[in-house]
């Protein structure tokens, strides 16, 4: 568990080197809620280039994990906490217009206020609502 | 071009919240148990994850993406309802389950079953905004 950090920190350069490559490669910032909520819901613009990075997203790890990486989500089996976590996590990103990708990534590194609004906004309810359920229910 | 550099780009992201550990719930709900056994790990991802950025922002300056076109413009920096309201809903259905949108995209082939849900959930939140969105804008209107 020490090194935990060291892979945090590898993962980390990994994922904002993806949106450097992603936005001097093709002017588009790397938001997850935004790049797929834009397929879902037909706003988005340049079908063919979210498809791919959709299909690299899903694939690369898919590889990963049968390659002998393998991945454990560890989520929970309570259907109605998968379903009411899905739907908030749905409708707010695309209310807020951006996620943990969006907002804190691409957001932060540019000083953009909003992006630090909306991180202090999803990290700080995402606290209380660990810690109610922690002291609540004993999730 | 475009299409090729897309799909890098998104399996890049993928492994990079594989390696993180940000497609394990345990760890996420853990980062944001502040109040309890505090995991820090998360933080070495988004310190990891914004310096490359902070950079990509720098290089954008005076220039044009690598496959024509513009850079995106900064959205002007109002501070709206809809982004208070929605950032707080994102991190309530985070705090509940752990996963965000891109790390349930990444782990969907090793999720199982609870994985598929969460994402069913999220694309038909997702879907229903554009309407909902119509919903509250006609209310605040009338009212």
């Amino acid at each position: 568990m020490q090194i935990a950090w060291i892979y945090g920190l590898i993962g980390g350069l990994c994922i904002g080197s993806a949106a450097a490559l992603l936005l001097l490669g093709t002017g588009r910032i790397m938001g997850a809620s935004g790049i797929v909520g834009g397929l879902i819901d037909g706003s988005g613009s340049n079908r063919g280039a979210t498809v791919a990075f959709v299909a690299g997203l899903i694939g690369l790890p898919a590889l990963m994990s049968m390659g002998g990486w393998h991945g454990d989500t560890q989520a929970s089996s309570n259907v109605a906490l998968l379903v009411l976590g899905g739907l908030t996590v749905g409708i707010g990103t695309r209310f807020a217009n951006g996620c943990t990708s969006g907002h804190g990534v691409c957001g932060l590194s540019r000083f953009s206020l909003r992006g630090l609004v909306a991180t202090i906004a999803y990290i700080g309810a995402g606290a209380i609502t660990v810690t109610l359920l922690r002291w609540g229910l004993g999730l | 071009m475009k299409l090729v550099i897309s799909l890098l780009s998104g399996a890049l992201f993928g492994a990079g919240l594989h390696v993180s550990g940000m497609t394990d719930t345990a760890r996420v709900r853990g980062f944001l148990d502040f109040a309890g056994n505090w995991d820090p790990t998360l933080m070495f991802v988004m310190g990891g994850a914004i310096l490359p950025m902070l950079l990509a922002w720098r290089l954008t300056r005076g220039r044009a993406p690598l496959t024509g076109g513009t850079f995106p413009t900064q959205a002007p920096q109002v501070i709206s309802r809809p982004l208070i309201a929605g950032s707080v809903l994102f991190g309530i259905g985070w705090g509940l389950v752990g996963l965000c949108p891109g790390p349930a995209l990444a782990s969907l082939s090793y999720g199982g079953w609870q994985g598929i849900v969460f994402l069913g959930a999220m694309l038909t939140g997702m879907r229903s905004v554009p309407r909902l969105r119509r919903v509250l804008d006609t209310r605040t209107t009338h009212a």
